[in-house]
């Protein structure tokens, strides 16, 4: 019920519209609950409005502890995690 | 895409499971609780939980405002759409919920009853727009996501003066159920609450920001983390709480940093407040009635309320005894503890709360887990 994807905003509409963009994906999405919103702006959508802007700097800060966790998975010494046996057991879904 | 399938990379989420198999004390146990139906559909849909070490364990709170609706709330949402002329305006996710009397939206739809799906509350203003002449009401349900979508939906209601619409109010505030489920006095009785520790809600808390959860950090000693929906977002917050668990702490930390800030979206909450005020008691499926956990609608905007507009009985409503729910959402017992689970209690003919929405508990375990145990003797 709670879930919401974040999305790229393509352009503002009139009023608190906006045209929003993800994986090829356009969609209207109300801006009421978000100020100053300007295109090429992140936003996470939940049943049709933004309820917050996606902190694009934050994003990027986790994801380059992710990627170096990652990094210092593959360069390891090839230990598989527990309950798992390792990278190729992982369930389908992941990227 | 970046923003989705980068936090799902396979080989972050294998490192963050070693990281996490390396942190834990062993003769530990770690009981830590996702309060949100969002979390508990990423760890079954991704299989977080094979990737834990064996003294981890995934307790699935009530976080699933379609499964802890109340049944007469329901019942009455039926009796809304079957008044004289009018249409009934619902989210998706409460057509197939079961009433009582094995009733539902969908088989009130399928009687004649005029009701609509919306993605997006402000569906309803087009609608009732379109139809003048007949009353439209609005089925508001969720928790802090959802509701200033309501909100923003009645003051645009009274802007362009659509006398005909309406809203009939359900929205939930999660503090106070995450208080109940601490404070049961029956858990006592199920035995001890087992929970270590909190995976907090993510976009919950893009709205009403991280600091209504320190007061159960500091009042409880139990840590939260603030997390996001993705299944590296689930591991590293997994590995923050056990952290802190091993290091003595219970604090609120914040693992979804690009969405949730310590204040929360103040214009949002601004408007909630403007609209929507707290009821006394409410009653949760599941849970019983709970002090100031659910919101009506304010005297200002009462032309707009359902239930000051329309005759609402509310009859109560008996569960069934077998369904262990209640000890469920509270993290006592596990779906697979449950007489009726997957025989008389299924996602085509749930009996229980934690069935009847696929971020249920018991849904999400059926529809991924099933397979897995051994079938039932």
């Amino acid at each position: 019920m709670c879930l919401a994807v974040p999305v790229r905003v393509v352009a503002l509409l009139e009023g608190d519209w906006a045209e929003a963009e993800i994986g090829g994906i356009r969609s209207r999405v109300s801006t009421a609950l978000v100020d100053e919103v300007a295109a090429g702006d992140y936003l996470i959508v939940h049943a049709g409005f933004a309820i917050t802007r996606l902190d694009v700097a934050e994003a990027e800060i986790t994801l380059a502890l992710f990627a170096r966790i990652g990094a210092q998975h593959k360069a390891g010494d090839g230990a598989a995690p527990a309950g798992a046996g390792g990278v190729d057991a992982l369930p389908a879904g992941f990227s | 895409m970046r923003y989705l399938l980068g936090f799902r990379d396979r080989g972050a989420a294998a490192g963050l499971a070693r990281e996490i198999a390396a942190a834990v004390v062993p003769r530990r146990r770690y009981h830590l609780m996702e309060f949100c139906g969002g979390h508990t559909h990423a760890i079954f849909r991704y299989g977080v939980q094979d990737l834990l070490p064996a003294n981890i364990e995934l307790v699935h709170g009530p976080g699933c405002p379609v499964c802890v609706l109340a049944v007469p709330r329901l019942d009455a949402a039926i009796e809304l759409a079957a008044l004289p002329g009018a249409i009934l305006v619902s989210y998706g996710d409460m057509l197939r919920v079961p009433a009582s009397r094995r009733r539902s939206l969908l088989k009130a739809r399928a009687q004649g009853a005029d009701v609509r799906i919306a993605t997006s509350a402000l569906d309803t203003l087009d609608i009732a727009a379109a139809h003048p002449q007949r009353p439209v009401i609005f089925f508001a349900i969720g928790f802090e996501t959802t509701t200033p979508a309501t909100a923003h939906l009645i003051r645009e209601a009274g802007r362009r003066g659509l006398e005909n619409l309406s809203v009939f109010c359900n929205h939930v505030v999660t503090p106070a159920a995450i208080a109940a489920i601490l404070d049961e006095p029956r858990v006592r009785e199920w035995g001890r609450a087992r929970v270590d520790g909190f995976i907090g809600p993510s976009h919950v808390s893009a709205i009403i920001g991280s600091r209504p959860y320190e007061h159960f950090a500091r009042e409880y000693q139990r840590p939260v983390v603030i997390a996001g929906f993705e299944p590296l977002d689930v591991l590293q917050s997994i590995l923050m709480l056990v952290r802190q668990i091993n290091e003595g702490r219970a604090c609120v930390e914040n693992q979804f940093t690009r969405g949730v800030t310590s204040a929360g979206n103040t214009k949002a909450q601004a408007l909630v407040a403007d609209v929507l005020e707290l009821r006394p008691r409410f009653a949760w499926r599941g849970l019983g009635e709970l002090p100031y956990s659910g919101l009506r609608i304010k005297p200002h905007y009462g032309a707009f309320d359902a239930e000051r507009r329309y005759p609402i009985a509310e009859h109560a409503t008996v569960e069934n005894a077998a369904c262990q729910c209640p000890a469920i959402i509270r993290g006592v017992k596990k779906p697979t503890d449950c007489a009726i689970f997957g025989t008389a209690c299924t996602p085509r003919d749930p009996i229980g709360a934690c069935m009847v929405s696929a971020e249920g508990a018991c849904a999400a375990h059926y529809k991924y887990r099933r397979a897995a145990q051994p079938a039932p003797a």
